[in-house]
């Protein structure tokens, strides 16, 4: 690692785009200085944020013509509300319409829960949104690696990218431990056990059943070059695609369906002493990775 | 309502339409004669990996088919199956696979219409009925985003404030009115006019985009998502 390494964990909407694009190409659409704030917040009593929690615009990354969006977990957990989904729906049908690929930092508990039913719809919108860009043969890549992780309707969205980038620190889930826990107990899931999180939905774990594409660093350069390479991979999102989709997930169940434990599901992949997996440094997990995981063969 | 007492109303004309557990599949017969799939997720049942992927498959299975007759998809499901089991093996794929699998569908030439009659939540309800292209509901439906323990758990707000909301504010209150002001629902269906007329009106109608933030702005549920994601694109046009 260089010594400009910059954490993409404890970077910011602002600072991981600047990170991810090229100096000086970012255009951003309807700025803070719009101050398009939500309209249902009030009702809570809640402050509002003159961006939403989203950042998104227009840039160019490696001398490409992109778009870009990051979400901000700072602000109420990074979660979807009305004029949050509402300009990443946007910026989806503009990179239809405009042929231009796209690459969302996600960094979400999902839909924001004050405005529930305007956050449910506008995850909807999203999906569809980002499949009619796939179909037209745009890329969407997802980087997940900050503190929010990507959850709720922020998984559902994360599994329609053509290519998904994680680190470590990357969660992928829908229903968030807290919410198991609350609905079904707490030997069910146990959300206070750090470490049985992060094996169940952590960014590892995800790499090894190939529930992501690429697993780096928590570094924003290796977010970038990650992303870079991504934006070269093939496009493809039809009939072929989706049916060895299904292949593929269903043979996760049948292999898989019955472990208890992801250390179970990393041993039955061949992994000699699964329960050092989460201790690994991120060079020697992409190693193992890259000889013992499911891969996801651009099958999603 | 039940499933049958609803697919006799939308096809008086005749239908075959089997269950398996929680899922039904088969196909009904438009009073002109035309073909529609059926697929259902019903039983109130919870959305898991299990069923997401038998959901996914007949919609594949239909798209392979090769003809262009419309899916109907009946709903009545509890949330996303809130479990260990289905969240290590990645939900998240499952039914991001399903959303897919109906939008794929749509694209080769099926008109994909949800008919919510039951219950359906968050996870489960965003890649069953909001993943269709047209989205009704039956009185008495029961669409909601979460629980209210578990948005008290997550928003750490009291219950009986979370309760007192429900009451009196249409964008975080469940419900079918909700959902049709904020534009999720299309239209509410009164099953003692034709269902049968409704749906075939439907279908004879042209095929239009997502339409859901305008019909939000309209009906008064979500002033600023359309707004917003048309001058996007507007921008990225410039």
């Amino acid at each position: 690692m260089s010594d400009q390494r910059r954490s993409w964990y404890e970077a910011g909407a602002r600072e991981r785009v600047a990170a991810l694009v090229d100096a000086a190409s970012f255009t951003e659409y309807v700025g803070p200085e719009r101050r398009e704030i939500s309209p249902h917040l009030r009702l809570f009593d809640l402050p509002a944020q003159f961006d939403d929690g989203i950042v998104v615009g227009a840039a160019t990354l490696g001398g490409k013509p992109i778009l870009v969006a990051a979400q901000e977990g700072r602000f109420m957990g990074g979660a979807f509300g009305e004029v949050h989904g509402a300009k990443l729906t946007g910026l989806l049908r503009a990179a239809k319409a405009t042929a231009r690929d796209v690459v969302i930092a996600f960094d979400t508990g999902g839909v924001r829960l004050q405005e529930a039913n305007a956050g449910e719809v506008a995850i909807a919108e999203i999906m569809r949104a980002l499949i009619e860009a796939r179909l037209a043969q745009v890329r969407v890549v997802g980087l997940i690696g900050g503190r929010a992780g990507c959850f709720g309707g922020g998984g559902l969205i994360a599994g329609c990218c053509s290519t998904l980038i994680v680190s470590e620190q990357g969660r992928i889930s829908v229903t968030g431990p807290e919410v198991i826990e609350t609905n079904k107990g707490v030997e069910e899931f146990d959300s206070r056990d750090r470490a049985f999180v992060w094996r169940t939905m952590g960014g590892k774990h995800r790499m090894l059943i190939g529930g992501a594409d690429v697993f780096v660093d928590d570094d924003a350069a290796a977010f970038r070059d990650a992303a870079l390479a991504a934006l070269d991979r093939p496009v493809r999102l039809d009939l072929d695609t989706l049916a060895a989709e299904q292949a593929r997930l269903e043979r996760r169940i049948a292999r898989f369906g019955g472990a208890a434990d992801a250390t179970q599901i990393w041993s039955a992949l061949g992994i000699d002493r699964p329960q050092a997996v989460p201790d690994l440094p991120a060079a020697d997990f992409a190693a193992l990775a890259a000889t013992r995981r499911e891969s996801a063969d651009d099958a999603r | 309502m039940t499933p049958a007492e609803i697919l006799d109303g939308l096809f008086p004309a005749g239908h075959a339409v089997t269950r398996d557990g929680d899922l039904l599949s088969g196909r009904g017969t438009l009073r002109g004669g035309g073909g529609v799939h059926v697929v259902g997720a019903v039983g109130h049942a919870p959305i898991g990996i299990d069923e997401a992927i038998r959901l996914s498959a007949a919609i594949l299975g239909i798209v392979q088919g090769g003809d262009d007759a419309p899916i109907l998809f009946l709903a009545d499901t509890a949330s996303q199956r809130m479990s260990r089991r289905d969240e290590l093996l990645g939900l998240n794929e499952y039914l991001a696979h399903l959303a897919k699998s109906l939008q794929l569908a749509q694209a080769h030439g099926h008109r994909t219409v949800g008919l919510l009659y039951g219950g359906s939540a968050a996870g489960a309800f965003i890649a069953t009925g909001l993943a269709c292209g047209t989205l009704v509901a039956l009185p008495g439906a029961r669409p909601e985003v979460m629980d209210l323990p578990s948005m008290a758990r997550v928003t750490k707000l009291p219950i009986e404030v979370l309760e007192a909301k429900a009451k009196a504010t249409p964008v975080f209150a469940p419900g079918v009115d909700n959902l049709v002001r904020i534009g999720g629902i299309a239209a509410v269906w009164d099953p003692a006019e034709d269902l049968a007329g409704r749906l075939e009106a439907l279908l004879a109608g042209p095929e239009a985009g997502d339409e859901r933030a305008a019909a939000g702005a309209a009906r008064g549920g979500r002033p600023k998502a359309a707004v917003i994601a048309d001058e996007i694109v507007a921008a990225a046009r410039a």
